[in-house]
């Protein structure tokens, strides 16, 4: 019986919040397949991440700390996993679907001749025979999928596992790493700094789409008001308007809030793709066909400009 | 500059995509087939590439004969060759990547550039994968600092910035929190995210005559070496779960009403 090695991500010396959802599918496929739930922390000066995760019902963490994992460069990151699969006795592969897990567990699933089931969405099979969902063609069909490899590779989306809960307090196992050098080589970062929450760990979210035409300051009166993420369409960032890193749907971010209003979106497939699985969903649009409102548990017909200050003084007031 | 670009022939992502009755896949009967967006991208990227660097610009398919349209569309709109690596039916990420090695072995680019992903399956990892094996540096999601309404942009300026011996490529890369900023020598894999380009140049009618006789390399896919049995196997297709239909209110007053006493999420 194989274990299961559930890669931690970290970001300014923080854990993700995806990862503790990789370990929550990490447990659940524990309680499927048997075998210990092993973290790996990697980085450099990953002390108080690797006290976070082994505080999180893991068995144990291992912990390579090194100068030459300072940034994640996904040839080295590859390397030291393999060699933590190995030194963890894994058949099952864990991450968080980021930007982050989808550059590198590909990469690791090649080293190890193993199947990669990506972006997945919850288990299925019967017992030790673990299969997986996974959605395809933007969300328009679940697919599924056995690996069929000894040892499987997953990345999980973050909205549809629980976090791991806090327990026990596991064993830290440091892990000598010599990686090979890369051939690339990390030059700048251009941080998107906000005041507000971060998208994928927000519990509600105002978005924007093209009928803002790039105005978004009634949306972020209403996120101040509701201490909400900001989040946007394709349009809206492609036209810059709003940062990459906002945008949500099948090819940027995936987001599951209790909350979600999206005005002057029209709700192509491949933004659903990012939010359909939200708790409750407003729409603001002021054409009563747009297809958003097919998903929206409540749609208003109206002009964004004139519906969203008055949504910002109406929330006002019932909060006091 | 030699640089190879991989074309999937994928269903079109505005065509109504629905599940067969028996989950074994999708009804593909009245849907529209499409260069996969990713690699539409990445194939302009290149021509980009070359515009400014020359070269040589090959792109390559992995799939059924069909897949020759598609081919066809990227010679007419500038690419020099084409290669299929012919094959019917299901080809899982893996199995693709493992393909385009080979070809890419056999033509020794300087480049190799693809989409992030595919629109059928959104695996995004055929691109790792051809890195890990090849043993290449990668750059995945790239894209670039200036906004698609740049003047760069709009000069068709390519964002993967070549040192001035070629050996290297500056690309920016989407990260989760902002861009990031990568070097990697050459060869390398870099995978195409949407704002690396906005606009696709188009072909022109006597291109699209002249590309009708352009030939395109065809290879068996089971001649070369390369096991077709897939590691990721889809056992099932089904739709997703369907959200309840919601209501229509007519006021603000009476959304926030329902969100506070309904919802409860006020
Ligand atoms: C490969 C690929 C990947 C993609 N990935 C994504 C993705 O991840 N996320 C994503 O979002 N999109 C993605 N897209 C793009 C997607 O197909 C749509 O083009 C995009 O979501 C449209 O954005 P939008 O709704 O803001 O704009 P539009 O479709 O132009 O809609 C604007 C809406 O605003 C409404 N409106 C206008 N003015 C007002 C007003 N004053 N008040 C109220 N309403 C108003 C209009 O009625 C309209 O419904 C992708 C596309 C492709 C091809």
């Amino acid at each position: 019986m194989g274990n299961i090695l559930v890669v931690a991500e970290h970001f300014k010396g923080k854990l993700r919040k995806a990862s503790l959802n990789a370990i929550g599918a990490a447990q659940q496929v524990k309680a499927r397949a048997g075998g210990e739930v092993v973290a790996l922390v990697l980085g450099k000066g990953t002390a108080a991440v690797t006290q976070e995760v082994a505080s999180r019902g893991v068995a144990k963490v291992l912990e390579a700390d090194a100068d030459a994992l300072a940034s994640p460069l996904a040839e080295t990151y590859a390397q030291v996993i393999a060699q933590a699969v190995q030194a963890s006795g894994a058949t099952y592969v864990v991450a968080a679907a980021t930007n982050f897990g989808k550059d590198i567990l590909p990469r690791v699933a090649g080293k190890l001749g193993a199947g990669l089931a990506s972006d997945i969405v919850g288990l299925a099979g019967e017992g030790a025979n673990v299969l997986f969902k996974r959605p395809m063609w933007a969300g328009n069909a679940i697919a599924t999928v056995e690996v069929a490899t000894p040892v499987k590779v997953v990345t999980i989306r973050p909205t549809d596992f629980p976090e791991a809960v806090p327990s026990g307090s596991a064993p830290v196992e440091k892990l000598a790493v010599d990686p090979t050098s890369p051939k690339t080589k990390f030059l700048q970062f251009q941080e998107v700094k906000s005041e507000r929450p971060e998208l994928t760990e927000a519990s509600v979210v105002v978005a924007g789409g093209r009928g803002t035409k790039g105005d978004f300051k009634p949306i972020e009166a209403l996120a101040d008001l509701l201490g909400a993420a900001i989040g946007a369409s394709r349009a809206v960032v492609d036209a810059g308007w709003q940062p990459n890193d906002m945008q949500v749907g099948q090819t940027g971010k995936v987001v599951a809030p209790k909350l979600y209003i999206a005005a002057g979106i029209s709700g192509a497939i491949q933004h659903l793709a990012g939010m359909k699985g939200s708790k409750t969903i407003v729409a603001i649009n002021k054409d009563p066909e747009a297809p958003i409102f097919q998903v929206a548990d409540y749609g208003l017909v109206a002009d964004l400009f004139k519906a969203l200050p008055e949504l910002t003084e109406e929330i006002r007031k019932v909060k006091g | 500059m030699k640089i190879l670009v991989t074309v999937k022939r994928v269903e079109d992502y505005e065509s109504k995509i629905k599940v067969k009755a028996d989950g074994s896949w999708i009804e593909t009967a009245g849907v529209n087939y499409k260069s996969n967006p990713f690699d539409d991208i990445a194939v302009e990227e290149a021509l980009r590439l070359k515009a400014a660097h020359g070269g040589e610009v090959v792109v390559v398919s992995a799939g059924g004969p069909a897949a020759t349209t598609e081919l066809r569309q990227m010679l007419a709109t500038g690419a020099d060759r084409a290669v299929l690596v012919k094959h019917e039916g299901f080809l899982d990420s893996d199995t693709a990547a493992r393909l385009l090695v080979k070809v890419v072995e056999k033509e020794k680019p300087d480049l190799v550039l693809m989409g992030k992903q595919a629109v059928d399956l959104d695996d995004n990892q055929a691109g790792q994968l051809v890195a890990e094996y090849l043993g290449w540096g990668q750059v995945t999601f790239a894209s670039k600092l200036e906004s698609l309404e740049s003047d760069a942009e709009k000069k068709g300026v390519p964002g993967v910035q070549l040192s001035p011996d070629k050996k290297a490529a500056q690309v920016w890369r989407e990260v989760d929190g902002g861009l990031e900023q990568l070097e990697v020598q050459l060869p390398a894999v870099i995978t195409c995210d949407l704002r690396l380009v906005k606009q696709l140049r188009y072909a022109k009618l006597p291109d699209i005559m002249k590309a009708k006789k352009k030939p395109i390399e065809e290879l068996a896919a089971a001649s070369l070496g390369v096991d077709l049995t897939p590691k990721v196997k889809v056992v099932r297709v089904e739709p997703p779960p369907a959200r309840q239909a919601g209501i229509k209110v007519p006021d603000v007053p009476t959304l926030v009403d329902k969100l506070k006493n309904e919802a409860k999420v006020l």
